[in-house]
This record gives structure tokens, sequence and C-alpha cells, in this order.
């Protein structure tokens, strides 16, 4: 398709039902579909002649723990033909399985390994679905909203043990998240601090 | 008797550890191998030792903050990581770059490319047995990390390419100097091609070996040279151009048969290529701005700071709370030199990005490792994995 625009007509009659919305931005479309109709729409846009998004770029998922439909995932596709690019969303829960990619896209192997790793989200027929980045036996999902920065574990090599150990996070000091929204009313840490230590007066006294 | 005989007809299969720690493994690649004699079955790569979680100190940090991470990924090509994420947050912002800081981009992403291309094709070399290569292309790195370092302070953390254009002018007298190296370059080029294009050892150990065919590169996700190899003529910097490419004058080569041989000859050509492409930076640079002016984005000069008030405050405020970007959704993509380099960038309002995921060509290349080497000797793992071009900073991210 010559353009983005003739593109998202021609997506949008063709797979009517399927579509729920679709908008144009930053001179690439995105699609917003349900999770149950992914494979044939990937399906559509690789072998459809003028379509032709040989080429899966990435996927990814986005944490919004407020909202019920947890994650939103996304799948990013080049077209080489035509020169353009598409973006699909769609939104789970954090329960949900979802269908694999790895039939039609190779290459989504290891990025579902990657979301499963960082998310959790599980893929439904997926050959392969061990962690990927994180270590050998790393609980938790990293890249999950609630997942500290700073994360559980530390290692450290053990002279006496004469090997690497696992132990919990010890800081020295608590991170510090300024919150630059109401920068005069200082810093949450530092209010349940004061709040704390007054508490403590207050018991010592009585 | 019998029973020997029968012992020696059954299959024995080898599984192989290669690295974490093996000099092959250009960093740390946990590879395990399944023999059978020495035809390599089956490979399952573990990558994640050198996982740093950029993508969540990202999201933690505020848009300026962030850059440096990105000096971290491809810690052999700096600042062309710099440069997806500073276009993303263009893109957002809606800020136009000035074309003195379009050109010095530009120059500073092909320095970027020949930086990582000398490291690769010598490395390469380095793995099938020609020691020479390297020292001599060790030289010329040395020469372009100290180009890195006058502009920006450092050889290899550069944090140069901002949202706006680059943080500093060009030190005076570095554009005479790059005009010399490229002047003196192509030589260097040239006595690594007397060293191994025609090299029968060479050729022994890359020609049709880890051959991909267009098809698979391209369901392998594959990009930059490893998708150029295969014969497929897709370059980022000429079909979706950013900065000034569109005003360069450049040719794309590409490779005919898909092997580690035609890899490493596309790479040799780009560099050629690069050289012009720095050559005509340098010619049509014109003089003005290298940031864009707007005060809520980039900080005020030093010595506005000592006179003016308002730009005391703004430096202040840059350099604390950071700038607000709108709530929006973007991926920007950049031909970095190991292939499509993409940042996705969701910003939800406040001075830190709600997610950005990096997009390394290096993780979908090792990825199809199990593909390319199979029933291949174990002597080419190493070859296939230099030609891939994979540095662990990005792919472990």
């Amino acid at each position: 398709m010559d353009t983005l625009k003739n593109l998202e007509k021609k997506i949008n009659s063709e797979l009517t039902t399927k579509i729920n919305g679709s908008r144009i931005e930053y001179n690439q479309l995105f699609l917003n579909i349900d999770s149950e109709d992914l494979l044939d729409v990937v399906l559509f846009l690789k072998t459809n002649k003028d379509t032709k998004f040989r080429q899966l770029i990435d996927i990814t998922a986005t944490d919004y723990p407020e909202n019920t439909k947890r994650f939103k995932m996304t799948y990013l596709f080049l077209s080489h033909e035509f020169n353009q690019r598409i973006i699909i969303n769609y939104l789970i829960n954090e329960n949900e399985i979802v269908s694999t990619l790895t039939k039609i896209f190779p290459s989504s192997n290891w990025m579902e390994r990657e979301v499963f790793d960082m998310y959790g989200v599980k893929f439904k027929d997926h050959p392969d679905l061990r962690r990927i980045l994180t270590d050998y036996g790393f609980e938790g999902h990293p890249l999950r909203k609630d997942f500290p920065l700073t994360g559980h574990n530390e290692v450290r090599y053990s002279e006496d043990k004469k090997k690497v150990v696992y132990e919990n996070v010890k800081l020295e000091q608590n991170y510090r998240n300024f919150d630059y929204e109401s920068p005069w009313e200082g810093t949450k840490y530092i209010n349940e601090q004061t709040t704390i230590n007054e508490k403590r007066k207050e018991k010592t006294k009585s | 008797m019998n029973k020997q005989l029968s012992m020696k007809k059954e299959k024995k299969k080898l599984n192989l550890n290669f690295g974490p720690q093996h000099p092959a493994a250009h960093g740390v690649l946990r590879l395990i191998l399944e023999l059978d004699g020495e035809i390599v079955e089956k490979a399952d790569p573990h990558i994640g030792l050198l996982h740093r979680g950029t993508e969540k100190l990202i999201e933690n940090k505020t848009y300026m903050q962030a850059v440096p991470y990105f000096d971290r990924l491809d810690y052999v090509a700096p600042m062309n990581q710099e440069h997806a994420f500073a276009l993303a947050l263009e893109k957002i912002l809606k800020i136009q770059v000035p074309i003195r800081a379009q050109f010095i981009r530009v120059m500073f992403s092909e320095i970027g490319r020949i930086l990582s291309h000398i490291l690769n094709v010598t490395t390469q070399a380095l793995d099938v047995g020609a020691l020479t290569p390297s020292l001599w292309g060790f030289e010329e790195r040395e020469t372009l990390m100290t180009f890195y370092e006058r502009v920006s302070g450092s050889r290899l953390h550069a944090n140069y390419f901002r949202a706006g254009g680059v943080h500093k002018d060009l030190p005076r007298g570095l554009d005479d100097d790059i005009y010399k190296f490229t002047k003196k370059f192509p030589k260097v080029i040239n006595d690594l091609e007397t060293l191994l294009t025609d090299n029968r050892i060479f050729k022994q150990r890359n020609v049709d070996i880890g051959v991909v065919s267009k098809e698979d590169a391209l369901d392998y996700s594959f990009s930059g040279v490893m998708l150029r190899g295969s014969g497929v003529p897709w370059d980022l910097r000429k079909s979706q151009p950013y900065d000034c490419y569109d005003q360069m004058e450049f040719r794309i080569p590409i490779g005919k048969n898909g092997d580690c041989y035609d890899r490493y000859l596309c790479r040799i050509e780009e560099m050629k290529e690069s050289v012009k492409i720095i050559n005509q930076c340098l010619d049509k640079m014109p003089k003005g701005l290298i940031k864009t002016d707007d005060g809520k984005i980039s900080p005020p000069p030093k010595d506005e700071i000592k006179e003016s008030m308002e730009a005391l405050i703004h430096h202040f405020k840059l350099f604390s709370e950071g700038y607000r970007v709108d709530k929006s959704e973007i991926y920007t993509a950049v031909e970095a030199p190991k292939g499509e380099f993409g940042v996705y960038l969701v910003s939800d309002g406040s001075n830190k990005p709600y997610k950005c995921k990096i997009r390394a060509p290096g993780f979908s290349h090792l990825q199809a490792m199990d593909y390319l080497i199979k029933g291949h000797m174990l002597a080419d793992v190493p070859a296939v994995l230099g030609s891939l071009d994979i540095v662990f900073g990005e792919i472990d991210r």
C-alpha cells in the first residue's frame, strides 16, 4: 500500500470485526485488537500482498498495575516492501495466557521469553518458555511496576564458604525518590520516617 | 567381539559448555553445544550474564539522566544508541534540531560505525587465527576514541547526543584532525584488506559458513549487515532517513551469498562509505546553534547563568526536575552499526519515561545461532559468532 492512510483503510475493511481501533501517529499505524485475534491479524499482515509485514521487530508489554486489564502487549512490525511500520496493541489480565507467534515468526521465540521473564506473561504452545535475561533460579518479574528497583537478592563471594552466596539486599541508605510534583512537601520516605520516629517518642514517653 | 562392535555403532552425544569465559565468545556468552563427533547438532545460547536492568533503571530516571545508560548498551559504538533515544524524544517534544547539530550527530554516528566495524572485522579475523589485523585496527580505534574524548570528555561513555541537539560544539581544531583522519584511514582499510580479503585461510574459514537465505534473514528479524549480507537492500539511513542523512551521498553494499565472508566484505565497504559521509559532513557543516534554544529543554550557556536569574532557574530546574514529556507512545529506530537499534518509549506526562523498551539488533541475531550453526563443525562456531557482531552490553541490557 502506498500510504499509511490507504493501509489503514485496507486493514479496517479486510479485518472489520477484528480491529477495535486504529490511529496514525508519528508516521506509524497503531492497531488495537483483542488477544484472541492476534494470530489471524498477524498472519494476514504477513501474507497479504498489499501489506507484506515480513519482519517482526519486537514484542513487549507495558505494566499498568492499577488497571483490571493489567498488561498492554505491544507488537512491532516492519514492511520492507512498502517501508511502513505498524504497532499492534492489546490488553490482557494478569493471569491471561496469550498465543505464541513462534509458528509465524521464529524470531518471536526469544522475544516472548523476554516478556515472560520480565512481566510473567505466559504464552500458549511456546516451545521453550524459560527465563532468558535473569539469573538461574530467579524469582519475580523485574519490569513489573511493583518490583522494587533494588531487587531482593544480592550476591557476593564468600571467603569462608569459598563460593558465591546469595543474600537479601541491604541498603546503607534508603532509595531516594524525589517528588517533583510538589517539591516543598518533602519526599515521602522522610515523612514516613519522621512519623515513625514521633510514634516511637510517644511510646517511650507513655 | 560382537559386543564391542555393537558398542561402536551407538551414537555418542557430547554436550560442550562454551563460555562464559571464553575469548571467542565476545563477552559473556554461555553456549551449550550438543555435538555428534565434531558436528554441532544443537546450540542453546544462555544469555543475561551482563543483565543490568537498564530498562528498569531508565523508568526511574529523568529523561536527561537516561541518556548515559544508552552508552553502556553497545559500548563499541556508544553515540549511535543515544541517537535513537534523542530522536524519539525530539519527535514527542516536537522540537527542531539545528542544522549544525544534525551534521555533528551524523558525523559522530559514522565515526561510531567505523569504531564498531573495525572491532568486528579484526576480532572476526582473530577468531579464525589472524592476529595482525586487530593490532592495526585498534590503533585506528584509539584515534577515533580520542575524537570522542575531545568532543564529549569521555572515550567511551560519551553522553553527548541530547534531545534537541548535542551537548557542546566541536572544540577548535577537531574538524581538521578528523579531516586528516579521513585522508589517512582508507589506506588502513586497504592494508587490512591485503591481509584478509584474498587470504586463503581466512576464506577457507568463512566462505560458505553460516549461510542465511533472504527469506530466513527476514523471518529471524535480522537487520543491518546480517540482512544486507543476504542480499536484502535495506538500510534505515536510506529508507527512513533521519537527521541530515537525506543530504548525504553514499552507497549501500549488498552481499550475494549470505555467508560469513560476504558479511565481512559488507562491513569493509561500509567503512569506506562512512569515511565519505564524514567528509561530506565536514564540507557542508554550517555554523550556528548546536542545540535547540528552547530554554525549557536545553540548558542555558554557562556565562549566561552567571548574569541572568532566569537562566539560573532554568538550569536548576532542568538538572533537578528535568523536562516533562507529554503522554505518548513512539517507536524510533536508527541504523546502528549492528543493525536496527530501536527505542519504544511510553511517556505519561511526567519527567520520567513510563516505559522504555530497547530493541537491540544483536538479540535477534544471536537467537538464530542454533539455526546458523546446525550441521557445522565445532571450529566454525567462533567464525559464525564473530560474523554475527554481537556485543553483550546491548543483548543483555
